[in-house]
């Protein structure tokens, strides 16, 4: 188990108290900063592994580094404390966007970073919750995060807690039957105490999800399933913030955050090949200029 | 003398009620099942424990899911669903939020083997034992009677590991003392041969044991309750201190308790011949369960003939 990086979580809480009291326009840039040097590193990292899903990581970045930034109570000092929010990233292939969030936030040592997926490395392909702190289950196979975050909300409702559970989920795996089985459930029980968050990047790893087995029109399916939905742009950071902190009402939320693939990167943007596909090491310095703007 | 004829059990019973028992005490016992509170027997624990029945309905994946969420959450869920949807509709969620998340669920098979009898192959639950011994980190348990069950629940309550239960529905005698996990219990000792049975096929071992008395044969018996992790010890013991191994479950081979018993006898100082009862990779015809573990050979008067045949090899 990798453990917390003190000096990086000193540092994650300032940003947060800095974040969290400037003003909006200077709160956006911040957390669009923040987003984009998690993709920078992600995008070293991954380069360095030669593997990882790049696509998806870019497209999820600003929601992660929204939570993690500016919504969720947790404390990388303490990944296990009872009654932190959850946060379950069921699209379990971008691990890697996982990885620099966490890192960022001093959950471990952003130098951990370089062992990704190498041999014996606690950052596998896929998060083990055994190995990284603040990584609640394991993930990787597609329709698991949703059913667990279910349980997950139940179970604070059952200890009276304020905790919070967010799953976030690709589109594309909400052709896993699962997931509208955990629906369901969360709709039928009114779980207030969860919010599912949709990474629309409308693109799944061969084609587009439309023209795979059409999703649309998501926002409809999830409130006929019981839940409150919101439609927002998933790299506003405001938007995310506003919808994450807004007051709750008696139903499960589901944000359907539309995305761009590979967001961030002229070349990589919407584009289907860079799912999986590796940057070069000149692709990666292309990259990093335009993250540095 | 015959077991068969004595007083018989439904585990489902025994279950239900040290389980009710147990939540009593600690509050963190829950049950989550997929539509089966009167199938697993919950009907009891849904009155004394209202908000701690979490039914989603028919839905093993969520089923099992939500289960791991409350396990990793602080409670200790036990996850009830008739085996063969339990465990072959939500098999990647056993592997991945249970057995890899290493989430302290409690997965409780209802009903399995053939206890579906004439509902056919759809309902038989015979594969399980093969697809879950094949999952890292999943304690595998299969109680033979109700004591043995009661005591199962009590340790699955209180190991914080996840765990398969194996809880019969087909009645069967009282025939154990004791359940320690991981470890066979001798039920009879014997010089010739060993049966090493579980579930259902421990009373009827006992009895094929008793008949093979009477024709000079001296059986013993190990009552193979944990598959997963395998009581190796008696296992060699048994390949070094009698002459043959008869395994009986109500189970395919494929990779149940024979498969788990011929792997460690395979590699041992003393090998020995065995003779691996069950149902071998085939579907059943239609019938109860009496009529199908009949016509499976899993009779006491199979394993007594299966042993002594080994003893005379």
């Amino acid at each position: 188990m990798l453990v917390a990086d003190p000096r990086t979580a000193a540092a994650w809480r300032l940003l947060r108290q800095e974040i969290a009291e400037a003003a909006p326009e200077r709160r956006r840039e911040l957390l669009r900063q923040r987003a984009n040097q998690s993709r920078a590193a992600d995008l070293e990292m991954i380069g360095r592994a030669g593997l990882g899903h790049v696509g998806g990581d870019m497209s999820v970045l600003d929601i992660l580094t929204t939570l993690f930034f500016g919504v969720l109570r947790v404390d990388p000092e303490h990944p296990e404390w009872p009654d932190r929010d959850r946060l379950v990233l069921s699209k379990g292939h971008t691990a890697g966007a996982l990885y620099s969030t966490l890192a960022a936030a001093g959950f471990f040592a952003p130098a951990e970073l370089a062992t990704f997926a190498a041999p014996l490395s606690a950052l596998n392909g896929h998060p083990n919750r055994v190995k990284v702190p603040g990584v609640e289950t394991n993930t990787g196979p597609l329709g698991h995060g949703l059913p667990v975050s279910v349980g997950m909300a139940v179970a604070g409702r059952l200890a009276a807690s304020e905790r919070h559970v967010y799953v976030v989920l690709g589109d594309g795996e909400l052709q896993e039957g699962s997931n509208w089985e955990a629906a369901m459930t969360a709709g039928h029980r009114r779980l207030a105490n969860l919010t599912a968050v949709v990474d629309r990047n409308r693109l799944q790893q061969g084609a587009r999800t439309e023209e795979t087995s059409a999703l649309d029109p998501l926002d409809d399916k999830f409130r006929a399933f019981g839940w409150d939905v919101h439609v927002v742009d998933g790299h506003d950071h405001l938007e995310l913030l506003d919808v994450f902190t807004a007051p709750r009402g008696e139903r499960p939320t589901c944000v359907i955050a539309n995305t761009i693939k590979g967001r961030g990167v002229s070349f990589m943007e919407d584009r289907v090949e860079w799912h999986h596909k590796v940057p070069s090491a000149e692709q990666i310095a292309l990259a990093a200029v335009e993250l540095a703007r | 003398m015959s077991f068969l004829t004595q007083e018989t059990f439904d585990c489902r019973v025994a279950f239900a009620d040290e389980l009710i028992a147990l939540a009593k005490q600690d509050e963190r016992i829950v049950a989550v099942c997929n539509d089966s509170v009167g199938s697993s027997n919950l009907v009891g624990f849904q009155q004394e424990f209202p908000d701690r029945l979490i039914n989603v309905g028919i839905a093993e994946q969520d089923m099992v899911g939500v289960g791991a969420g409350l396990a990793l959450s602080g409670y200790i869920p036990f996850v009830c669903g008739a085996s063969p949807f339990l465990t072959g509709r939500a098999l990647e969620q056993i592997k991945a939020d249970v057995a890899y998340s290493q989430s302290p669920v409690v997965l409780c098979g209802m009903s399995p083997g053939m206890a579906y009898g004439e509902l056919g192959p759809t309902h038989h639950s015979i594969e399980d034992l093969s697809w879950l011994r094949a999952i890292a980190g999943l304690g595998i348990v299969v109680p033979a009677d109700p004591d043995e069950t009661r005591a199962a629940v009590r340790w699955a309550a209180a190991a914080a590991t996840p765990v398969f239960l194996r809880i019969g529905r087909f009645k069967v005698p009282a025939v154990t003392d004791s359940f320690t996990f991981g470890t066979a219990g001798l039920l009879r000792d014997g010089t010739d041969i060993t049966v090493v049975a579980t579930g259902t096929m421990v009373s009827r071992a006992l009895e094929a044991a008793a008949e093979a008395a009477d024709q000079g044969v001296s059986i013993r018996v190990l009552n193979m309750s944990t598959i997963a992790p395998l009581d190796e010890q008696a296992v060699l013991a048994a390949a070094r201190e009698t002459r043959g191994i008869v395994t009986a479950e109500e189970a395919t081979t494929t990779g149940g308790l024979g498969a788990a018993v011929a792997a460690v006898v395979v590699s041992s100082p003393s090998p020995v011949k065995m003779r691996m009862l069950g149902v071998h990779r085939e579907f059943a015809p239609t019938g109860n369960t009496d009529f199908l573990l009949e016509h499976f050979g899993l009779t006491a008067a199979d394993i007594r003939a299966a042993a002594v045949e080994l003893a005379h090899v």
